[in-house]
């Protein structure tokens, strides 16, 4: 699917629901991984809303992206009750093992490495998400066992 | 969803003598291998030729134990826990389909004492029943409470709802009874239920336990909101970090359409709710109501002024019942089983149960639904059995990033919004994370600042520049720069963000920050007095 199919497809379904921009944006994501800038002032013209008001919905949410991100994605938590069970060490192992920081992608285009403030695996702690799988009491190996999964698919 | 989850739902299919086994399929028992030992049980058990019924539920809050497998015996469940995929065959070698000995056994579920001691209102059915299965929730009282609540006249329904003392869970803890009130008197034909489902409070995880274990619950106490407080549609607003309890949602949502329970005629009343899940997109600001509304219109999270307040004036300028999962969660056993036997649970104002979520670094990590009144000790200890690394527990931070650190001494007090609130803290959405005496606690203020910066909507100053500020000033304590004065800055700071902020996201901000200067100076490089220098 181009990008603008996915987009008009979006649109389509989304543009004239109540509050349906944030809906719209999360199906042009989970379909492409990121809201292409191109397709902004398009999705602006058809919720009758201005370039402004769509540019500033999508870069006020963490959760939206304008670049492509890697062929995964794995969020280390970094919220307090990950804290007290190591994550800032989880992160530490994880941007050097993969030779990136925050919010980059990995050489080889595997992974894109971004923080979230928390995943509600509070009892099971440090907590990582890669794409939408929720893993729990992730130390390093564990980690790198993630990483190794994730590059067999990338 | 794994190949062993085929076998889940009521198994009209399988054979009448095979043994049913329960594995959670919440999304914590899964982020540590629940999938995998459920479809190596349901290998091992075809290898064997032993029929076998894998029921998958909802986790039963045992967090420490996950993944848990409980198999079904004449005298109730037998669990076993922590189990991975490898121990799987020595559980069959061991008999355990009819309860038998094995090093992970636990005896009977619901005579383990972190469970037998909990009082289980609103989490009742959790990791009980098929979270998917309608006939499996009405056959454990489901649904009960919407039906009394439609034989009730809307203003007398709202009555119970007051009368019971339920208080808003989500952590502002305002009577639910007296929001509801207010939205059946308004006149306007459109009226909206709306839910907050975007717990963003570190150290908390009911909602998702709620959503992902007894989805109809929530469904059913959204409808009753509807239906006694005349809105036709509501929505849930759940956060993108929970896909897992956004399906379940959307699936429990399409069932209960299917069989009347939502649509165009609930239950036969003639009244019509409809129920619509939107996703939100990592702003924790988007769990101050407000802001919520907005990002439900599609707008940036922006915090609104109040008044007026969303009861009046609400989504899309309507008047809106809105609360959190805890909080509608907890409205069917109300009407199901009357006020009264709520309002029996609790203490002084704070009436029933919270289900209380021990998380961090402790040894039994998980959810202890009680009526309000134990102690923080209790919870600790008793529940908790201390910290996961085994070394003394130093700090406790209750009601999210925005509550303070509480130190042992305080441990004694009883959980009440009230007797939290006179030492400064909050009881919140009961999520407690626990810090044993490595942690940094001066790092950890720093971070609540950092928090504030990144998660701030950006529309008042105190709470826009004073995070950042607030960060800056902590290096300058930390690096032991103008400490005398820069303690005095931090406090000042501090009374701006808490008086000048729109929201609860300054304004609370700097409760952590306070607790530390005042309860762990040292972590800041202080001593106790320069700790507690403020201006003139």
């Amino acid at each position: 699917m181009t990008p603008e199919e996915a987009v008009n497809m979006a649109v389509a379904t989304h543009a004239s629901r109540p509050g349906g921009l944030l809906p719209l944006l999360h199906e042009v994501q989970d379909r492409l991984g990121y809201v292409p800038r191109e397709s902004v002032a398009h999705i602006a013209n058809a919720m009758h809303l201005s370039i402004a008001e769509v540019h500033g919905v999508i870069t006020f949410y963490h959760h939206f992206r304008q670049e492509a991100p890697g062929k995964h994605t794995m969020r280390v938590c970094l919220a307090e009750a990950c804290r007290s069970m190591g994550a800032q060490k989880l992160l530490a192992h994880a941007q050097s093992s993969l030779g990136v920081d925050l919010h980059e992608t990995t050489s080889d285009g595997a992974i894109t490495l971004e923080p979230v403030y928390c995943l509600g695996n509070c009892a099971c702690s440090p907590a990582v998400m890669v794409d939408n799988d929720l893993k729990g009491r992730v130390n390093a190996k564990a980690f790198d066992e993630l990483v190794a999964q994730c590059r067999e698919t990338a | 969803m794994s190949a062993a989850a085929a076998g889940k739902g009521t198994g009209k299919d399988a054979k009448p003598f095979a043994v049913r086994i329960f594995v959670a399929r919440d999304s914590c028992a899964i982020s540590v291998g629940a999938d995998q030992v459920a479809d190596t049980i349901a290998a091992e058990a075809a290898q064997r030729g032993t029929p076998v019924q894998i029921v998958r539920t909802g986790s039963r809050g045992l967090l420490w134990l996950e993944p848990m497998v409980e198999v079904e015996t004449p005298d109730g469940r037998v669990a076993y826990g922590p189990v991975q995929a490898k121990d799987v065959a020595s559980l069959f070698a061991g008999d355990f389909l009819h309860g038998g000995r094995h090093p992970l056994g636990h005896g009977l579920t619901e005579r383990i004492p972190y469970f037998a001691k909990q009082e289980r209102l609103t989490f009742a059915r959790v990791g009980v029943i098929d979270p998917l299965s309608i006939e499996d929730y009405e056959r454990h009282g489901g649904y009960a409470g919407l039906r009394k609540a439609l034989a009730m006249a809307p203003a007398d329904a709202v009555q119970a709802l007051l009368d019971s003392g339920l208080r808003g869970r989500g952590g502002a803890a305002f009577p639910t009874g007296i929001k509801w009130r207010t939205v059946l008197a308004e006149k306007s034909p459109v009226k909206f239920v709306v839910c907050n489902a975007d717990e963003g409070d570190s150290g908390t995880f009911s909602d998702r336990m709620l959503m992902e274990g007894d989805p109809f619950t929530l469904i059913e106490g959204m409808t009753i909101a509807g239906v006694v407080c005349g809105a036709t549609q509501g929505y849930i607003y759940v956060r993108s970090e929970y896909p897992y309890a956004e399906n379940t949602l959307n699936a429990a949502i399409e069932r209960a359409q299917a069989s009347g329970h939502l649509g165009a005629d609930v239950l036969g009343s003639g009244k019509r709710f409809d129920l619509e899940v939107r996703r939100g997109a990592g702003a924790y600001i988007c769990g101050e109501e407000t802001s919520l509304l907005e990002s439900l219109e599609g707008k940036r999270g922006m915090v609104r002024f109040r008044p007026p307040l969303p009861a009046i004036q609400g989504l899309f300028g309507k008047p809106t019942v809105l609360n959190n999962v805890i909080t509608f969660a907890s409205v069917p056993t109300i009407y199901a089983n009357g006020a009264q036997a709520y309002k029996d649970f609790g203490m002084g104002r704070s009436r029933g149960t919270l289900p209380f979520q021990l998380a961090g670094n402790i040894k039994h990590g998980g959810l202890v639904e009680k009526a309000f009144g134990l102690t923080l000790r209790e919870l600790l200890y008793d529940y908790g059995g201390g910290t996961a690394t085994g070394r003394p527990i130093r700090a406790v931070q209750v009601g999210g990033p925005l509550g303070a650190y509480i130190p042992e001494a305080h441990f004694d007090m009883p959980v009440d919004y009230e007797a939290f609130a006179a030492k400064g803290a909050m009881v919140g959405h009961g999520g407690i994370v626990v810090f044993d005496d490595q942690a940094d606690l001066g790092a950890m203020a720093r971070y609540a600042m950092e928090f504030c910066a990144i998660e701030s909507c950006g529309k008042c100053t105190p709470c826009r520049i004073g995070s950042t500020r607030g960060v800056e000033v902590i290096d300058k304590i930390m690096e032991r720069k103008d400490q005398e004065m820069n303690v005095v800055l931090l406090r000042d700071l501090c009374d701006t963000m808490i008086s000048g902020s729109l929201c609860a996201l300054g304004g609370m901000a700097p409760f952590p920050v306070l607790s530390v200067l005042n309860h762990f100076p040292e972590d800041f490089h202080l001593a106790p007095a320069k700790a507690s220098l403020k201006t003139a």
